[in-house]
């Protein structure tokens, strides 16, 4: 499929909303992870209005492509983008997180029309992922399965279970995306545990490797078009998104602590205008 | 060259299987579903000797998934599994579902009410020598904890079947409790099984025992011989650890003098910690014994040397109901 110029022009907009949407959100709960929910703003954009086979306001159609949120602290970013696709109502999200909205820090299956799955636990979300595209296959179904993982979460071994599984059974209708902003709540991800090299990890566990700038979505959307285009490919594969966390709003790009935490008004402000005066 | 011959005693995995009529109910339920049209998937995590889930692979190798030794990540693809409309029956050890799965049990699959079945084979101290690691003592306790799990612990290979077959259609998550397949064969084929409700064995004025899984037909055999004394002794299979069988526990509690409860597994939390919740919530004022596992690591031995050690055996429990009654 052809890339068009319209077509980039909404996935940036959706992801300059989702950062807008952010700050709203967080500043309803008075805490959230702000920093990494921009660095995966234009992978979920891009998912969500240039990848995924999905129908509007049908979050349970059984032949959609599913996404898999195994940063699920960054579900602030994604809960808009549902709202926008008519899974559920605006007026939910009003509330986020106030006593008894289903909107939480975390994704919730069991509460949010448009969650395929649910996560905080950090690790799990692949392992669920490829038991949704082997259960595609025994069905003969040809939905897409998406799992979106942090790469502070490819610490935890299930993450790499998962990994070598999925290659095992050959599930090509999985595709990770690792959120490669760098950090974790103590640090640089390399200086907690090193993770590199990160690419040659996936590929030796026989997986199809993509290295892209998380935030160019020209390259994510041909990079993630071209995998699932691919009747050729046999394996799983994994593509790693370099970006910077708290990407959008440069206080956040440069200052560490941003991971969690609560803009006062002023610097709402100038975040937001930071936000909506990138093209 | 001449083949090698294994000693008859040994645990040969193939041929383990041949021993072990309650893990063939196992595979041949499976396979019998799938039959009947049951969008059965067997998941195992290189364990498919030792519960026999080889056998269904060899009828439906399609619905067969193999995992390698990644339990963790087995449960949790479980719960993706079922998501899309699949039966997963995930079975490993006890010990690694219920301890090492934990999380992935009540996160992935139990708090999205997945309607996973979780088979957690060679439970209590059944892999007698293979130590602590492989002991699954705390099991029922941990997975009684997790709300919207139901808790299952058949006494032997006929019941596992219809436990199996009467939960097929069940909406939420069940975690099943056996044994390593031989338990001796307290009922036939006939054997009808209603989760949540326990089966009544005679009552009892003096006693009732209640007993869960391994215990029940050795329970059975104590109380036998302990009418032959005249005493006045009921049995109670409460199969389906949760959801509790309330009114049969109170009913029991009413009739009966003294309730002793059995079974393979620590005395906290599991049987008789669900049976004296009941009971000090009723405000039924009976006495109840909890007999099991004391709350220590169980020994190392062959599993029926461990049994006659925790008095877990027919003359084990008829002495510690002795005991009780004199």
């Amino acid at each position: 499929m052809t890339t068009t110029a319209a077509e980039l022009d909404l996935i940036r907009a959706k992801a300059r909303f989702s950062r807008e949407e952010t700050v709203r959100l967080i500043q309803i709960a008075k805490v959230g992870h702000y920093a990494s929910s921009f660095s995966c703003a234009e992978i979920l954009a891009t998912l969500y209005y240039g990848v995924m086979r999905l129908k509007r306001g049908e979050p349970d159609w059984p032949d959609r492509d599913r996404f898999l949120f195994g940063k699920g602290h960054a579900a602030a970013a994604l809960y808009p983008l549902l709202v926008d696709w008519g899974f559920f109502e605006k007026d939910v999200l009003d509330e986020y997180t106030r006593l008894g909205n289903p909107l939480g820090d975390h994704p919730d299956m069991s509460r949010v029309p448009g969650i395929d799955f649910s996560s905080g636990s950090l690790g799990h979300a692949l392992s669920a992922g490829l038991g949704m595209a082997l259960g595609g296959r025994l069905q003969g179904r040809d939905f897409r399965v998406f799992v979106l993982l942090g790469d502070g979460e490819l610490h935890e071994g299930q993450v790499w279970e998962a990994a070598m599984s999925s290659a095992h059974h050959r599930a090509r209708n999985l595709i990770a995306i690792v959120d490669r902003n760098e950090y974790s709540l103590d640090g640089r991800v390399d200086d907690v545990i090193g993770i590199e090299p990160l690419v040659g990890k996936w590929r030796s566990f026989g997986w199809e490797t993509r290295e892209v700038d998380g935030h160019d979505v020209t390259e994510l959307l041909d990079t993630l078009r071209d995998l699932v285009d691919d009747e050729m490919r046999q394996q799983p594969a994994v593509v790693v998104a370099r970006t910077v966390k708290g990407k959008g709003v440069s206080f956040m790009e440069t200052e560490l602590g941003w991971h969690l935490g609560y803009l006062v008004p002023e610097d709402e402000e100038r975040a937001l205008d930071e936000i909506r005066a990138r093209a | 060259m001449t083949a090698t011959v294994m000693h008859e005693g040994s645990w040969h995995l193939h041929s383990v299987l041949d021993q072990s009529p309650g893990l063939r109910a196992l595979s041949d339920t499976l396979s019998e579903l799938v039959d009947e049209g049951y969008p059965v998937v067997a998941c195992t995590a290189d364990l498919k000797y030792s519960n026999g889930l080889f056998r269904f692979q060899e009828r439906h190798s399609e619905r067969f998934l193999q995992f390698g030794i990644s339990e963790q990540n087995m449960v949790s693809a479980a719960a993706g599994l079922a998501t899309t409309g699949e039966r997963p029956y995930v079975a490993t050890f006890a010990s690694f579902l219920a301890l090492l799965c934990c999380e992935q049990i009540r996160t992935d699959v139990a708090y999205p009410g997945l309607p996973v079945r979780l088979i957690g084979h060679h439970s209590g101290i059944t892999l007698g020598f293979y130590g602590t690691s492989h002991h699954a003592t705390e099991d029922l306790a941990i997975m009684r904890a997790i709300a919207g799990l139901a808790v299952v612990a058949p006494a032997d290979g006929p019941q596992l079947a219809a436990a199996l077959r009467a939960t097929a259609d069940h909406p939420g998550p069940v975690y099943f409790r056996i044994g390593r397949g031989r338990d001796p064969e307290v009922y036939d084929s006939a054997v009808d099984f209603v989760l949540g409700r326990a089966i009544a064995h005679g009552s009892g004025s003096d006693l009732t025992i209640l007993a869960t899984g391994s215990t029940v037909h050795p329970a059975l055999a104590a109380a036998a011989r302990l009418r032959d004394d005249c005493y006045s002794v009921g049995v109670l299979d409460v199969h389906t650890v949760k959801p509790l069988d309330t009114s049969a526990v109170l009913e029991a509690a009413a009739s009966s003098r003294i309730l002793m409860s059995v079974e393979e597994h620590n005395v906290l939390g599991g049987l008789g910690g669900a049976v004296a919740e009941v009971i000090a919530d009723s405000g039924a004022g009976v006495r109840l014994h909890r007999h099991g596992i004391p709350d220590e690591y169980a020994l190392i031995g062959p599993p029926t040397h461990l049994y006659a050690h925790y008095r877990l055996d027919a003359d084990g429990i008829e002495a510690e109901a002795r005991e009780l009654l004199a």
